[in-house]
């Protein structure tokens, strides 16, 4: 892939492979978790986080490396040209909001990979044991903020209403027919083959039984914003990830061709 | 991310007259109030003490051991605690910018490795019967420092590779031997530290070395880097031997193996063949080998910037401590919520109600209702 490439906002080749969400999902939150480093509300969770994040971080270079050169993909795409979900691309907030970000991606992330593996990816049987913990470690801190203190069940359920609004976008199916892909792609259409009606049905059981648990109401507010033009799959994002992705990539881009 | 350090009861005693006293430390202490009888079984601990510390052998938690020692250890281990949490913070203030997703995934895995070397040394530290909420908070308050190093900025993506090759080089110059420490937890700490930190030099030196071999303006970053590092990491050997206030008695007691000038010379010694195969200048004159003593010779070091930095004066002391302690309050109500939450699942009274939780987590996801 030409770098030319890596920026055009849609094309052919590997910005339409139905990976490219998932890679850029994965890219996405693991640079916010990164932002937590140094500052997180105890000892244990910088490990925590730090773990995540470098899980998701694997995840999403192996995907990219799939699909081309992972540094130009990261690097060297602009903002219309990223598939990840507006969820991932929330800033952090406090330690509520990441939390319920976390809880609300990784519920989403060991279903989709549950089933990808189940049709024989190989990285997807590797990476649905990480996203079980993930998982597990958000429902975890759900439960102890939502059933915590007054004030930690206020943030939770603030988290919760807030960031409802970006889950719809998760069930978007990938891949041929869907806002992610075209057809002609190489390889077998693993992504394609999910059951996205099952992955939507397991998800909100799962989920709405957490937050049930953390005595949290479940938002029966819209799952989708009302902009027809779509969201993260279209490669429509939120204000807050141009900043984010101006931090990550300004080193890289201030010195074209570099090695690191 | 590295298994957490276990701390292990040990029941070796050391001595004869420690095993009569049985449990060590709650023991003595009740002993120590019985008055003349006491002094003589005070004197047999400390002879046993000492003897242990003759013949090399680890001192553990549930020993006697003299109040002084106890003390110099717990400021050391809380000192190095402290240095390990402030020193993520020059270091996470580049993971947002790596320039690649290799280099961003090392320096996560490095700060997140600094972050377990933190849980080590409190651990090994509660040991002692500290708290780290009790060390923690005299970090928050200024009782207890942290190393002066971490007071200087990270400006270029270079500096994280000078902090991994100088910074954690000079720690570990400084560190491995603590691994022969006298009290077992802080030794068996430092080994897997020392292990870790080792690995993180090597990858510092490799950035460091991409940089120099890379573009002239890679080079020159690399170039300024080390340039601005390289004198505060020969200050981390702390003062001049003749200057410093508690290495004597470490020494005796086998918490400290060798002088801080020993120490530095050692750490220079090692550097300048890495620096020239890093192609990059030490900035020092006055660097030559002297053939008679067999060791680089170097030039004076700037002991009154020491003293400033020590004395606050840094260039990012207000900063560090600042953000650590915003990151402290703005986290209290986490830790609240956990302990709260902890509480009410503790409560026998407990309302069971199914959560839709997977049947693993169903006992500790059972809640009463609010």
């Amino acid at each position: 892939m030409t770098r030319s490439d890596a920026r055009a906002p849609y094309g052919a080749g590997p910005l339409d492979s139905p990976l490219l969400p998932l890679a850029d999902d994965a890219l996405v939150l693991s640079h916010r978790l990164g932002e937590w480093a140094g500052h997180a509300p105890v000892l244990e969770e910088e490990l925590a986080l730090a773990n995540i994040a470098l899980d998701l971080l694997g995840h999403a270079r192996a995907l990219y490396s799939e699909l081309g050169d992972e540094d130009e993909l990261a690097y060297l795409r602009e903002e219309r040209a990223f598939r990840n979900c507006q969820l991932v691309e929330q800033a952090n907030g406090d330690f509520a909001r990441t939390m319920i970000r976390q809880l609300f991606f990784s519920a989403y992330q060991e279903l989709l990979y549950t089933q990808l593996a189940a049709l024989g990816h190989p990285l997807a049987t590797k990476a649905v044991k990480e996203c079980e913990y993930h998982r597990d470690h958000a429902e975890h801190w759900t439960l102890r903020l939502g059933d915590g203190t007054e004030e930690s069940h206020a943030r939770a359920q603030r988290a919760t209403d807030s960031l409802w609004r970006f889950t719809g976008e998760l069930f978007l199916p990938l891949g041929p027919g869907g806002p992610g892909g075209t057809p002609e792609l190489d390889g077998p259409d693993l992504v394609g083959a999910v059951d996205w009606d099952a992955l939507r049905r397991s998800w909100t059981d799962r989920v709405t039984g957490v937050l049930d648990a953390a005595t949290l109401t479940v938002p029966t507010t819209e799952q989708h914003g009302a902009w027809a033009a779509g969201a993260g799959r279209q490669g429509l994002h939120t204000e807050p990830f141009g900043r984010m992705l101006a931090e990550m990539q300004h080193l890289h881009r201030s010195h074209p061709g570099a090695s690191w | 991310m590295g298994p957490h350090l276990t701390i292990e009861p040990n029941d070796r005693s050391v001595g004869s007259a420690a095993a009569a006293a049985g449990k060590g430390v709650e023991m003595t202490s009740v002993l120590l109030g019985e008055g003349a009888h006491v002094a003589g079984s005070q004197a047999d601990q400390l002879a046993a003490f000492d003897s242990a510390i003759a013949a090399d052998e680890r001192i553990e938690p549930r020993d006697w051991m003299p109040d002084d020692y106890r003390k110099t250890l717990v400021r050391q281990m809380a000192q190095h605690a402290h240095s390990e949490i402030i020193g993520m913070q020059p270091e996470a203030n580049w993971i947002t910018r790596a320039p690649s997703l290799r280099r961003k995934a090392i320096l996560m895995a490095k700060v997140q490795d600094e972050a377990g070397h933190g849980l080590y040394l409190y651990s090994a530290a509660e040991t002692l019967g500290t708290s780290r909420e009790e060390l923690l908070d005299k970090l928050h308050s200024g009782r207890q420092k942290y190393s002066s190093i971490f007071n200087y900025p990270t400006l270029t993506w270079a500096d994280v590779g000078a902090i991994g090759w100088l910074v954690d080089g000079a720690a570990i110059t400084n560190q491995v031997p603590i691994c022969r420490c006298s009290y077992g937890p802080y030794a068996r700490a430092m080994i897997r530290i020392c292990k870790e930190e080792s690995f993180h030099q090597r990858q510092g030196f490799e950035l460091l070395l991409a940089l120099s071999k890379g573009t002239e303006e890679q080079h020159a970053m690399a170039q300024d880097a080390v340039d601005r590092w390289w004198w505060p990491s020969l200050m981390m050997f702390g003062p001049p031997d003749d200057e410093s206030a508690h290495s004597a008695r470490s020494m005796g007691w086998k918490i400290k193996r060798h002088s801080n000038d020993e120490l530095r010379q050692r750490f220079v010694d090692i550097c300048v063949p890495q620096a020239e195969a890093l192609g990059l200048t030490l900035p020092d004159p006055d660097l030559s080998w002297n053939e008679e003593r067999e060791h680089w010779d170097f030039g004076p070091i700037d002991w009154e910037e020491f003293r400033q930095v020590l004395q606050g004066n840094g260039p990012c002391n207000e900063e560090r401590i600042s953000r650590r302690r915003q990151a402290h309050e703005e986290g209290a109500w986490v830790r609240e919520a956990a302990a709260a939450y902890a509480a009410k699942k503790a409560t026998k009274d407990h309302l069971p109600r199914d959560g839709g939780v997977r049947d693993g987590d169903k006992a500790e996801a059972t809640v009463s209702a609010r």
